[in-house]
């Protein structure tokens, strides 16, 4: 009885695994197959890839989408790292105030977000590189301050009075007392805005120039104009990406127990 | 107080570009386009077509959070259950999907459902009739559990892996069958996680535009898309912006309803 339900509990993980994880399988697969259609397998070839690099369209939304994301997240990262720093001397009334109001892009839909920021800058000035920038900054914000905030409040205090009272510098206690123990928070929060802002379509969608396209918005008018192979192989490399990514954030986010700190 | 100067360039921000962005939208929302104010813009959701539209973003958004609940939550358990050594590379395994491109996912379950796609081409080889689901709402339904349910999954199983076994333990000492165990002692005890992993599927799946347009061909319109045209298509900001409106009051009543149900049991949310 106990087996039979083990077993079922497999069957059920394996099952939903499978269901997860078989259309990305089919995506890198169909991304070799050298055939239009998709369910005929014309052997192996690498042209979609070959013909994805001469794709002029393809390469502007990759270096917009890689100068976007790069300094959304270096700017998100650099207000919100300050604000956790002048968070943790607030009262606790200014900073829930301060934290609610840094979650409101969380709990809003993005699409609420992205049409607000759109409003603002069609009212104000035009849509652009600026607008798109500054909605991506605000949506990595949030998460930068809630990679950052856990680390400044685990730091001990008096390890920053004791180098004040050695006659260190405020600056100076601050970069080589606090800033090591925050810089595993600092970088992956910086990586959770880049992902947040790699991945995000719907406030790119809303608040992008005409003719400026990133690689989500454009996929988007390449799923509604049909299926394109070349796709497929731009899929491909992006899911690569995003395992490789992952993999740097898993490493940053190990508990300090395994003491290599060599940041 | 030195430290506190900090804070500028975020309260800066803040109010530029989180805070007045919500009176922008408040503002177009409440007046026509002569500038006057008024309710129209928001009335506009009784209008026949918003009022569908609107009724088929809700069937979704339940469907895909119901749908999503019931599979994540035995798959969060089963999986809390593990203590061994490489459960937690089991469970990045289920997250991980969250972190791809959602139109790459879109485009893969469109590969897979649509006319001359990959499930109608196992159908055929089995010798069984194809299937007609590309283009209707079966299509976006089954595209959205796809796209949300490791939103389901992470938060459910992080409260469920955080019960203490004592507990459970205890629980069967005293008499309780599984089942009993299970309702009275584990369920509650993981409530939290249920109520964040709701909010993560519903507010996305409530203002969905994307999945219906791809896998739902523009033939099944959702508030999201409505309130999309209005923008793009339409240029009638003012209507856009009160729907907006609408969608965003409905999403933090439906909220706060979540919530306090749940603070009532004196449990607090994590997300």
């Amino acid at each position: 009885m106990v087996k039979a339900k083990k077993y079922a509990g497999r069957i059920y993980v394996a099952l939903i695994g499978f269901l997860l994880y078989s259309p990305l399988l089919i995506l890198i697969v169909c991304s070799f197959n050298d055939s239009k259609i998709r369910t005929v397998w014309g052997g192996f070839t690498l042209h979609w890839y070959v013909d994805l690099f001469q794709n002029e369209e393809v390469i502007a939304a990759v270096k917009t989408s890689l100068l976007l994301t790069t300094s959304a997240a270096l700017i998100a990262t650099v207000i919100g790292t300050l604000a956790c720093i002048a968070m943790s001397a607030m009262g606790s009334k200014m900073r829930g105030l301060m934290q609610s109001v840094a979650n409101i892009p969380l709990l809003n839909s993005e699409m609420v977000t992205g049409i607000a920021i759109m409003l603002l800058f069609v009212h104000f000035m035009s849509l652009g590189v600026g607008s798109m920038l500054i909605a991506h900054i605000t949506i990595g914000l949030p998460y930068v301050i809630l990679n950052v905030m856990p680390k400044l409040q685990q730091t001990d205090k008096n390890l920053y009075e004791a180098a004040l009272d050695l006659g260190a510098s405020h600056v100076y206690a601050f970069v080589k007392v606090v800033l090591p123990e925050l810089l595993p928070g600092i970088l992956s929060g910086f990586f959770f805005a880049f992902t947040i802002s790699m991945d995000d379509f719907v406030v790119t969608y809303f608040t992008k120039g005409a003719g400026i396209n990133t690689i989500s918005t454009m996929l988007y008018q390449q799923l509604r104009r049909g299926i394109n192979p070349e796709m497929y192989a731009l899929s491909t490399i992006l899911l690569f990406t995003i395992l490789i990514l992952l993999a740097i954030i898993n490493r940053l986010s190990v508990p300090k127990s395994t003491k290599e700190v060599k940041y | 107080m030195s430290r506190k100067i900090f804070i500028t360039p975020y309260i800066v921000w803040a109010a530029g570009f989180i805070i007045l962005p919500l009176f922008m939208i408040l503002g177009y929302g409440l007046t026509g386009a002569d500038g006057k104010i008024t309710l129209e813009n928001l009335l506009a959701i009784l209008d026949a077509v918003h009022y569908k539209s609107f009724g088929n973003s809700l069937w979704l958004a339940f469907g895909t959070t119901t749908l999503c609940l019931l599979l994540a939550y035995p798959l969060a358990y089963i999986l809390s259950q593990r203590k061994k050594r490489g459960s937690k590379l089991v469970i990045l395994l289920f997250v991980l999907p969250m972190w791809i491109n959602f139109l790459l996912r879109v485009l893969a379950m469109q590969m897979i459902l649509s006319n001359t796609g990959i499930l109608n081409g196992i159908l055929s080889f089995l010798g069984l009739p194809t299937l007609k689901i590309m283009y209707t709402k079966a299509a976006i339904l089954i595209g959205m559990v796809y796209d949300y349910l490791p939103f389901m999954i992470l938060p459910i199983y992080n409260v469920l892996n955080k019960i203490d076994v004592a507990l459970i333990e205890a629980a069967r000492d005293l008499g309780a069958t599984p089942a009993v165990t299970f309702r009275k002692v584990i369920l509650p005890l993981s409530m939290p996680g249920v109520i964040s992993g709701v909010t993560m599927v519903f507010i996305p799946s409530i203002s969905e535009f994307v999945v219906a347009d791809i896998l739902g061909g523009s033939k099944i319109l959702l508030l999201g898309n409505v309130i999309e045209q209005e923008f793009n298509l339409a240029n009638n900001w003012n209507l856009g912006s009160g729907l907006s409106l609408v969608l965003m009051v409905f999403i933090l009543i439906s909220m706060a309803i979540m919530n306090r149900s749940n603070s009532e049991k004196g449990d607090t949310m994590i997300w």
